[in-house]
């Protein structure tokens, strides 16, 4: 099945290509043409589903690797693990769901506008099949440019400002990075500054980079991660540097929303997944402080401020579509949680809860747009007593949320829960504060869900609603469906990333041996009882 | 059949139920369909706005009876659907848990559980936990075992007579299907919660009930206050969840397992391992926490009062009879803990230990203190309330709090015969207000009722019979389940609880007979249209209301003490294999208490019930304003002022929680992340525009000028020597000549 996911890639480019000779005023076989592309690529992605060597370890399948750029050693190379292959999965079902829920709100240069979703599909199944440096970062740019128009061009009223401000802030993060893949290129050839190169011949090889982790001295490593963090973390994007996503997304069309929640954000952690944490583990673990919080200290840090940070600005924002985004930022910081508590459990729980959050913030932003579409407004006090007036869409608004603030049998809580428990058994104190976020969370959502449906209906407008509509029902169908089937059964989900897991893990096991290695060396007369006493006592003795 | 083979249809059959009323509710209500059918096609349009109408009519009252004047709107065929398929869905459960209880029994004759796995849940890998690299699995997995039969028996038949009590309650109700709906999810959520064979299974059913107890109170959700109320349950509640999911992944990090079976029999063959450092202990006051968000006790207990908004069915069967227990048996579930706990600190600090330093050592210590202070705090709040809902809510929580002494106190066989009697006696009790509420068309205000007694005669004996057994009466199923508590109490050496709890005690009976007075005897104190409209509810509730009286008279039977019977407690025997030894050295000595001191301790409190029945029925005697508690009042207007206005727990929790800590610091926060986060970026926006504006001037002056300045200065520079470009060849040759010259003469010098 080699092919296969550059078939992915190209599916779509060539549905865009197809579109460019469709007459403009054409809208219906437009808008059917891109059903149909995004649709067969979805289909195409499903063998990534039934591939049983994720579940078996942790190797890339579906490997390509042909000579692109000889003299710099970039390569056109591509695979897969489970990690990559669901995030693939959830690409092609959400770019597919969102062309579905733009027939009726996308009312101007639908040909355009149906020619970037396209685009977009493929910078984001690129990156997350590119296992070569160059082409990844290739595909990493690509994918800005199709979003820049669409909050651009279909956006809202500041669209303009939302456009630029959420290009030229994530382009600044992927500069950085850039930087940190070029020093990371030259020391595993001939140098960079003052650390020896590894004298290997020049490649962009992400495999190869992998390997060599623990032969890059970590202080290296402590700079290239905190270079990779920065394009990440303004991808992810966590506290404080999350400020493009509440204009990015209030002022984007609703399919705009839905691929930026769902996918572009986890772009960011993917990075973290499957370059920062494998790469440099020694980085990661190393003791080193800076203001007294090591490089996990800090990490973690923003994440659990961005929880609860996040949770607590979302409860005060009027307009929904910005309080769902700034739900966003504390989901993301559960990620992140889980990722840096670097045990299977959080790791895992972490993976598992960027599918999470693609299902159910992208189930609330298409919730959000069908009552948009009615109201032209996304105000909150301009509802009230919706649920009278619409029972299903209540009903759907009502499940979606509940799989959102972590309710049992729901897929939320099976995230939440399982990065909880693997940050639990590493500090007690980080779960407890990221406790709070679940308080929170359930207090601003009911509390959004209290002031659009329930009460009277205040306003006039609102009593000639109509309720939802099969194909509106049939956009958030699937996404329901998900998240059932992840919060009864989540268990393929979790085969899908176990092995690739525990290889990260792994690595950083053996990176933290490393760290510590040299104290306990000193203090070696009572190292061995006090190291086994330290993972029993630490836990709990303050 | 097995018993294995039942366990999952228990809760199964009410999800069907939930499946089929829900699905059916939307199809019947929603507008839905092609955007050009005409609005109101479906013939609801009137009927939404006449029943908007009449529920603002009725603010601030669980709104039965709103309905009266528009039944006709419910669709005829979908009622019957409903009326049938949630009863019969409750009932099933019934029926398999019943054949559940007796398979197993046959198969383990009671003496151990059996457990069903059904499949993996969570599967998280290897982890370092604090005591070595452990495989962590979580399952979906149901047990049954004495504990979970008595459970799941008592759950399915109360739940089961409120379906049916719910047919005529709700009757008139525009929103029948979907009360329906939730009820049947409540009864999923609440068997999934004492079936679960670990403590993510009961985290499922904790946070179903939940859940179904948020959408319950909120039912009638164009009224503020009901959506108010279903928000603060369900946050208060995540308050204590947060609590309880830190409990649990405390055991997770201990044991590496979350089942019952596996963590308790390591827990009681290793405490010492356990227990080191207050680990046990830290984990079970987490627990306890949730507990207290679920069952109503200090400081989480503000939602419950709230919690009346909801429909009275629903006040009996969630909020007194089934879900606020749960957290009682959450406790009792997890007894191997906190007995580990009491022990622990037992032997850190010794017998005489200072009540602070108990406090922070000994979790069971903390359950019976926060247990005896909810019971009497709550209490004395009761006195003063005069919405009928709003006393047995606080009764409620007073009642709860007597369950945690009794567990607090070791005797987790106590608390729970306590939730198995209270059950009965205040689900009939709610019952009954719902009766009189459903009399009197909506009226809960007890000033404005009153001389009922012969015009609602089943619902005034039913609760009359109720109002004995919760005031302790001798006899009856409250007298010896309390008694069983405050002996306990006694006994295992919490003598000020215990008097505490005795003080309790008589206020109890104190306003429960003020509840009864108040509302049957006397004058009427409504209008005489009222007066005329008041009728006694259809069988289909008062049959559940004797039922229930009846089990208020002989649940107590079960626990009969040995100190009366000379035989062994059939209910304390029943639950032994619940509470399996502990390694040796760790099992407390037993109290024995001699026959004389059981006698007198049931003796005083039956004194000083029988003074607080005294003192209700002097007090509330005669036409109203009673004259002696207006008197007391009165003279004690401070006092009053306190406990009728709740001791403004509300207010303080709203002033400092809701408006400070949440909107103010929100809104604080928000007004940060605009201003500097965003103000950051923004800022380095303006500078990098200004300094482009810079770069562009500098360009413009210095760059581009010292270009064109050289052009320039080259310009005037040569413009003297345009003269020579004359166009003439001699001028030319002579230059040239010239220039030559030079060359050779600069070769010359320089070879």
């Amino acid at each position: 099945m080699s092919g296969l996911l550059s078939l992915l890639i190209f599916t779509p480019l060539v549905g865009a290509i197809v579109l460019l000779f469709v007459p403009k005023e054409k809208s219906a076989v437009l808008q059917w043409a891109t059903t149909f592309f995004s649709g067969v690529t979805f289909v195409l992605s499903l063998p990534l589903w039934f591939h049983q060597g994720f579940r078996q370890n942790g190797d890339f399948y579906f490997r390509e690797d042909i000579d692109w750029i000889p003299s710099l050693g970039a390569r056109y190379s591509l695979g897969v693990d489970g990690i990559a292959a669901l995030l693939i999965l959830l690409t092609t079902l959400l770019t597919f769901i969102s062309v579905y829920c733009s027939f009726t709100a996308i009312q101007k240069r639908e040909k355009e506008y149906y020619i970037f979703l396209l685009l977009l599909e493929v910078g984001m199944i690129g990156v997350f099949c590119a296992l070569d440096f160059f082409l990844f970062y290739v595909f990493w740019e690509v994918m800005l440019v199709p979003m820049y128009f669409l909050i651009g061009v279909w956006g809202g009223p500041r669209k303009l400002y939302a456009a630029i401000k959420f290009f030229l802030y994530t382009l600044f993060g992927s500069v950085i990075m850039l930087l940190g893949i070029i020093a990371l290129y030259f020391v595993n050839t001939t140098g960079f500054l003052w650390w020896q190169g590894l004298g290997n011949s020049p490649t962009f090889d992400i495999l190869h980079y992998h390997q060599i982790a623990s032969q890059l001295p970590a202080d290296l490593q402590i700079w290239l991660f905190w270079a990779f963090f920065l394009g990440f973390a303004i991808k992810v994007p966590m506290f404080p540097f999350h400020t493009w996503l509440p204009d990015a997304h209030v002022e984007a069309p609703t399919a705009g929303s839905v691929i930026l929640a769902g996918v572009l954000l986890k772009m960011g952690t993917y990075g973290f997944v499957r370059f920062s944490m494998p790469m440099f583990p020694d980085g990661i673990q190393s003791s080193a402080t800076f203001l007294g919080l090591t490089t996990i200290g800090w990490v973690v840090l923003l994440s659990i401020v961005g929880i609860i940070y996040g949770s607590m600005v979302a409860m005060v924002q009027p307009d929904m579509k910005k309080l769902v985004a700034y739900s966003s930022v504390a989901h993301l910081g559960f990620v992140m949680l889980g990722l840096f508590a670097l045990n299977n459990a959080g790791v895992q729980g972490g993976i598992l809860q960027m599918i999470n959050h693609g299902l159910s913030t992208g189930g609330l932003f298409l919730l959000v747009g069908i009552v948009y579409e009615r109201r032209h407004t996304r105000m909150i006090a301009d509802y009230g007593g919706l649920s009278h007036q619409m029972p299903i869409y209540a009903t759907l608004f009502m499940i979606i949320l509940l799989a959102s603030i972590g309710l049992p049998l729901l897929n939320g809580f099976i995230g939440e829960f399982t990065i909880l428990v693997g940050a639990f058994i590493v500090n007690w104190r980080w779960a407890a504060w990221a406790a709070l976020g679940i308080v929170l969370g359930a207090a601003y959502m009911l509390w959004l869900y209290q002031r659009v449906f329930f009460g009277e209906i205040k306003h006039e407008e609102n009593k000639e609603l109509q309720d939802v509509n099969l194909r509106e029902i049939l956009t958030l169908a699937p996404l329901i469906v998900l998240c059932f089937w992840i919060g009864l059964y989540p268990k393929p989900f979790f085969e899908m990333t176990a092995k690739s897991t525990e290889k990260i893990v792994a690595a950083n096991v053996a990176a933290k041996a490393r760290a510590e290695a040299p104290r306990m060396a000193t203090a070696a007369p009572k190292a061995a009882p006090a190291g086994a006493v330290a993972a029993t006592e630490a836990p709990r003795g303050n | 059949m097995k018993a294995e083979t039942f366990l999952p249809w228990i809760p199964l059959f009410p999800f069907i139920g939930f499946l089929i009323n829900g699905l059916l509710y939307l199809v019947s209500h929603s507008k839905m369909g092609d955007k050009d059918a005409p609005k109101g096609s479906h013939g609801h349009g009137e009927g939404h706005d006449s029943h908007g109408h009449d529920a603002a009519s009725h603010d601030g009252h669980d709104s039965h009876g709103g309905g009266h004047g528009h039944g006709g709107h419910v669709d005829i065929p979908f009622k019957a659907v409903h009326s049938l398929v949630g009863p019969i869905a409750s009932g099933l459960s019934c029926l398999f848990s019943l054949l559940a209880i007796l398979a197993w029994w046959q198969e383990t004759g009671g003496h151990h559980e059996i457990v069903v796995k059904l499949w993996t849940w969570v599967p998280a890998g290897e982890n370092l936990t604090w005591f070595g690299a452990k495989t962590l699995e979580f399952d979906v997995a149901f047990r049954i075992d004495p504990l979970t039969a008595l459970m799941i028996g008592f759950v399915s038949f109360i739940g089961t007579l409120i379906h049916v009590y719910s047919v005529g309650y709700m009757g008139h109700d525009e929103g029948y299907g979907r009360f329906f709906a939730y009820l049947n999810l409540f009864m999923f959520s609440m068997l999934v919660l004492v079936l679960g064979a670990n403590l993510g299974i009961l985290f499922v059913g904790w946070e179903g009930v939940g859940l179904c107890s948020y959408l319950l109170i909120g039912y009638y959700y164009q009224k503020d206050f009901a959506a108010d109320a279903g928000k603060k349950a369900f946050v208060m509640n995540r308050i204590g969840d947060v609590g309880f999911i830190l409990g649990l992944f405390a055991c997770t990090a201990m044991f590496g397992t979350i089942d019952f079976t596996k963590m308790f029999e390591a827990a009681a063959k290793d405490p010492g391992t356990y227990a080191a450092g207050g680990a046990v202990t830290a984990a079970c006051i987490a627990l306890f926490i949730g507990a207290c968000g679920k069952s109503a006790q200090i400081p989480l207990y503000v939602w419950l009062p709230d919690a009346m908004a909801g429909p009275t069915p629903v006040s009996a069967l969630i909020h007194a009879a089934t879900m606020v227990t749960a957290g009682v048996y959450m406790v009792a579930r997890c007894n191997v803990l906190f007995r580990i706990s009491h022990e622990w600190a037992v032997k850190t600090l010794g017998e005489n230990a200072s009540v602070f330093a108990m406090l922070t050592h000994d979790a069971s210590y903390v359950v019976a203190v926060v247990g005896g202070v909810t019971a009497f705090f709550a209490a004395t709040i009761g006195l003063a309330q005069t919405d009928i809902k709003k006393v047995l809510a606080y009764s409620t929580v007073s009642q709860l709090g007597y369950m945690f002494l009794g567990c607090g106190s070791l005797a987790f066989g106590a608390g729970m015969f306590h939730v198995f009697t209270h059950a009965w006696f205040k689900a009939c009790l709610f019952l009954g207000s719902g009766s009189v509420i459903h009399a009197l068309s909506g009226e809960q205000e007890m000033t404005r009722m009153g001389g009922l007694k012969n015009l609602v005669p089943h619902t005034y004996r039913t609760m009359f019979i109720s109002t004995l057994a919760i005031a302790g009466v001798p006899f009856l199923s409250g007298f010896f389940s309390k008694d069983a508590i405050l002996a306990e109490t006694f006994i295992n050496g919490h003598p000020i609880l215990w008097a505490l709890a005795v003080l309790t005690a008589g206020l109890t009976a104190f306003y429960m007979f003020r509840l009864v007075k108040m509302t049957f005897y006397g004058e009427f104190r409504g209008t005489k249209e009222e007066l005329a409209h008041v009728h006694e509810s259809p069988a289909t509730m008062t049959i559940p209301l004797w039922i229930l009286a009846g089990g208020a008279i002989v649940a107590g039977y079960l626990g009969i003490p040995k100190f009366i019977l000379g035989k062994e407690n059939a209910w304390e025997k029943f639950l032994e294999p619940i509470f399996p030894p502990l390694a040796a050295g760790w099992m407390p000595e037993p109290h024995h208490a001699s026959h004389a001191l059981e006698w007198g301790l049931m003796m005083t409190s039956v004194v000083v019930a029988g003074i607080g029945i005294a003192l209700g029925w002097a007090f509330y005697s005669g036409a109203y304003p009673f004259a002696t508690p207006g008197k007391i009042a009165g003279a004690l207007p401070g006092l009053y002022r306190w406990v009728r206005n709740k001791y403004f727990v509300d207010e303080a929790y709203e002033w400092l929680f809701v408006d400070r800590l949440i909107k103010k610091f929100g809104r604080f926060l928000w007004e940060v992340d605009a201003r500097f986060v965003d103000g950051a970026v923004n800022g380095s926006r303006h500078l990098t525009v200004g300094g482009a504006h810079v770069s562009s001037w500098f360009d413009k002056v210095f760059v581009d000028g010292a270009v064109n300045g050289v052009a320039n200065v080259l310009q005037t520079a040569w413009r003297g020597h345009r003269s020579l470009q004359s166009g003439q060849t001699q001028g030319y040759a002579l230059a040239m000549t010239f220039g030559i010259f030079g060359l050779v003469c600069i070769y010359l010098i320089l070879s």
